[in-house]
C-alpha cells in the first residue's frame, strides 16, 4: 500500500499538470449554475412543490378510485378518442400532399438557386416555427370549434415539417442512379420516376408514419382549445374535477398511442424492408 | 437476328415467367396499399366531418382572421388600415402605423418572454438532474437487478408519455394558476425523454474503466462516477441543450392551460380578439425560438468539438 502512495506522489511530482485538473475556475462555474438554479426556485416559490404535495396525493388518490367506471360516457370516450387519430390522420396526410412538391421546390439539387433556396426554407421554418397549438388555437377563432382546425393547425405545421425533410431526402440522393437513367435518354419525368424517386420514396413512407404517431401523440392536447378529439373531453372532466375519469381518459391515450406505434413500426419494416 | 435468339434460352423464359409473376404481385400490393390510404383518409373525414366545402367555407374567414391580425383600428380612425406602413415605422408610441404603436407593450411581451425561458432553464436542469440519477439504475449493464432496471424504465416511461400539457392542466389545481405547474410538467416529461436517451448512452459506454476500478475496490457509485460519468457527460449535456430548445417550444405553449409564461398572455389576447397584440406576440414567440435554435446548435457544436 505504502508502495503506491510513493508511486503516485512520485507520478504526481514528475506529471504536475495532469493532475492539476481544470482547477477553481471549473469551481466557479458550478457554484454560479447552481447560485442561478437556487434563484430561480426561489423566483418560482418552488418549495411550494412539496408544501402542495399533500393536494396532489389528494388528486392522485381520486384518480385510482374507479368504483363508478360503469356510470362514465364510454360511447362519448372511445369516439373522442377515434376522432383524435382520425384528425392525426387526415392532417398529416393532408400535409404530405403539399409536402411533396414543396419538398422538391425546396430541394437545392431541383432548383439550384440561392435565393430561392433562401425563401422556401424560411416559409418551412415559420410552418414549423409555430406550436401546433398556437396554430390550433388561431384556427378555432377563425374556423370555429371542432375537429376541422385541429386538422387544419396538424395540416399547416406537419407542411413545414415535412417539406423540410423531404427537402433534404431530395438533395441527399445519388446523382449516380439519375445518371444512368439520363444515359439511356430518359426524359424529365423518367429520370424522376426511375432516378429519384425510388431513393426518396423509403424516407417520405417513413417519414409520414412517424409524423403519423406523433400528430396522434400531438392532436390528444388540441382538444384543449377547442380543436376537437380527446383532449376537449379531458379538459370538461378536469375542470369539473372529475380525477377517475381523467385518469382513465389519459389510461387510453397511452394505450391509444402504443398501439399506433406498433402498427406504424409493423408497417415501416413491411413497406420498406 | 442470329441462331442464338435470347428469348429462345429456357433460362430467359423462366427469368421472364418468374419476373412477371413478381412483378405483378408488387403491383397488386401497390394498389392495395393505396386503396387502403384513400379509404382510411375517406373513413377518418366521414368519422370527422371533414369535408372539402367546410374548408373552402373556412378558408375566407382564415383570410380574414389572418388580415385582421395585421390590421389596427385607432380610436377615431373611420376604417381599420395596415399594422405598419412606411410614412410612420419609427414614429412613437402614439403615432399608429408604427413599430412602437404596435409592440406597445413590448416591456410586459418581453418580461413574459424572459420568464417563459427561466422556466424552460429550471425544468430542463430538474429533469436533468432526475434524468442523471435515474438513468443508472435503468442501464441493465451496470445493474444486477433485473427488477430495478424494469421499475426504472417503465417509470421513465410513464412520465415521458403523458402529454405535458395535460399534466401541466392537472397540476394548476394543486400548484394553482402559474409557472410553477408548467416548470413541473415540463421536468417530468424531460426526465422521461432525457431518461431514455442517457441510458442509451450508458449502455454504449465503454466497461474497462468500470472494471479497472472494480479491481481496485472502487464502490458501485465509485465505478459510475469515475469509470462511466467521464465518458457519457458530454452526450448528457449534448442531449440537454437539444432538450432545452423543445422545452423552450413548449413553456410558450404550455401558458394556455393556465401554466404561467408568454402562452398565457397569448391565450388571453386571442380570446379577447386583440388582433394586433396576437401577431406581435406571436412574431416575438417566433424570433425566440429560432434564436434559441442557433444559440444552442452553436453551443452543441462546440461541445462535439471538444470531445472529438
Amino acid at each position: 500500500m505504502s508502495g503506491t502512495t510513493h508511486d503516485i506522489a512520485a507520478e504526481r511530482r514528475r506529471h504536475p499538470e495532469v493532475f492539476r485538473g481544470k482547477g477553481w475556475l471549473r469551481w466557479i462555474l458550478l457554484a454560479g449554475i447552481c447560485a442561478y438554479l437556487l434563484y430561480l426556485m426561489w423566483l418560482f416559490d418552488f418549495s411550494r412543490v412539496f408544501t402542495d404535495l399533500p393536494r396532489v396525493w389528494v388528486i392522485v388518490r381520486l384518480m385510482v378510485d374507479w368504483t363508478h367506471i360503469a356510470e362514465w360516457d364510454h360511447a362519448e370516450l372511445w369516439r373522442s378518442m377515434l376522432e383524435t387519430v382520425a384528425m392525426a390522420y387526415l392532417g398529416t396526410m393532408l400535409a404530405v400532399v403539399f409536402a411533396v412538391p414543396l419538398g422538391f421546390l425546396g430541394a437545392r439539387n431541383v432548383i439550384p438557386r440561392p435565393v430561392f433556396h433562401f425563401f422556401t426554407r424560411r416559409l418551412f421554418d415559420g410552418l414549423r416555427g409555430l406550436d401546433q397549438l398556437i396554430w390550433a388555437l388561431v384556427f378555432v377563432r377563425a374556423m370555429g370549434l371542432g375537429p376541422i382546425a385541429g386538422i387544419m393547425a396538424i395540416a399547416v405545421a406537419e407542411t413545414g415539417v415535412l417539406s423540410k425533410l423531404f427537402a433534404e431526402a431530395v438533395e441527399n440522393i445519388d446523382r449516380k442512379q439519375v445518371e444512368g437513367i439520363t444515359s439511356v435518354g430518359a426524359g424529365l419525368l423518367g429520370r424522376l420516376r426511375f432516378g429519384v424517386l425510388p431513393q426518396v420514396l423509403p424516407v417520405m413512407i417513413s417519414q409520414t408514419l412517424y409524423s403519423i404517431e406523433s400528430n396522434s401523440r400531438e392532436a390528444t392536447i388540441l382538444g384543449l382549445v377547442g380543436a376537437g378529439g380527446i383532449g376537449l373531453r379531458l379538459s370538461e372532466r378536469i375542470q369539473i374535477n372529475a380525477w377517475d375519469q381523467v385518469a382513465y381518459v389519459i389510461v387510453l391515450i397511452l394505450i391509444s398511442v402504443a398501439l399506433i406505434d406498433a402498427t406504424s413500426r409493423y408497417l415501416r419494416l413491411r413497406l420498406i424492408g | 437476328m442470329t441462331a442464338s435468339d435470347p428469348t429462345d434460352d429456357p433460362a430467359y423464359r423462366l427469368f421472364q415467367q418468374r419476373f412477371g409473376v413478381l412483378r405483378r404481385s408488387r403491383q397488386t400490393e401497390t394498389a392495395l396499399t393505396i386503396a387502403a390510404v384513400i379509404l382510411l383518409f375517406v373513413i377518418a373525414a366521414a368519422w370527422t366531418d371533414f369535408s372539402p366545402e367546410k374548408v373552402a367555407d373556412g378558408i375566407p374567414r382564415i383570410g380574414e382572421y389572418f388580415g385582421k391580425l395585421f390590421s389596427i383600428e385607432p380610436k377615431g380612425s373611420p376604417a381599420p388600415m395596415a399594422v405598419l406602413a412606411l410614412p410612420h415605422l419609427f414614429g412613437s408610441v402614439k403615432e399608429p402605423q408604427s413599430v412602437a404603436y404596435w409592440f406597445y407593450r413590448i416591456g410586459t411581451y418581453l418580461s413574459l418572454l424572459w420568464q417563459t425561458i427561466q422556466m424552460a432553464i429550471l425544468a430542463t436542469a430538474l429533469g436533468f438532474g432526475a434524468a442523471f440519477a435515474l438513468s443508472f439504475p435503468a442501464t441493465r449493464t451496470f445493474v444486477g437487478s433485473r427488477f430495478i432496471v424494469f421499475a426504472t424504465r417503465r417509470f421513465l416511461e410513464v412520465m415521458r408519455t403523458i402529454p405535458q400539457v395535460v399534466l401541466a392542466f392537472i397540476l394548476v389545481w394543486p400548484f394553482g394558476i402559474g409557472p410553477l405547474a408548467g416548470i413541473v410538467a415540463i421536468a417530468i416529461h424531460t426526465t422521461g425523454t432525457l431518461g431514455k436517451l442517457f441510458c442509451e448512452l450508458n449502455e454504449n459506454a465503454d466497461l474497462r474503466p468500470v472494471e479497472g476500478i472494480r479491481s481496485v475496490g472502487g464502490s458501485w457509485l465509485a465505478q459510475i462516477r469515475f469509470g462511466v460519468v467521464p465518458q457519457v457527460l458530454p452526450g448528457f449535456l449534448s442531449y440537454a441543450l437539444l432538450r432545452f430548445e423543445i422545452n423552450v417550444r413548449s413553456s410558450t405553449i404550455i401558458g394556455f392551460v393556465g401554466a404561467g409564461g408568454i402562452g398565457q398572455e397569448l391565450k388571453r389576447v386571442i380570446g379577447f380578439n386583440i388582433y394586433e397584440e396576437v401577431s406581435a406576440i406571436v412574431i416575438l414567440i417566433l424570433l425566440i425560438v429560432v434564436a434559441i435554435d442557433l444559440l444552442s446548435e452553436k453551443i452543441r457544436h462546440r461541445f462535439i468539438g471538444a470531445v472529438r
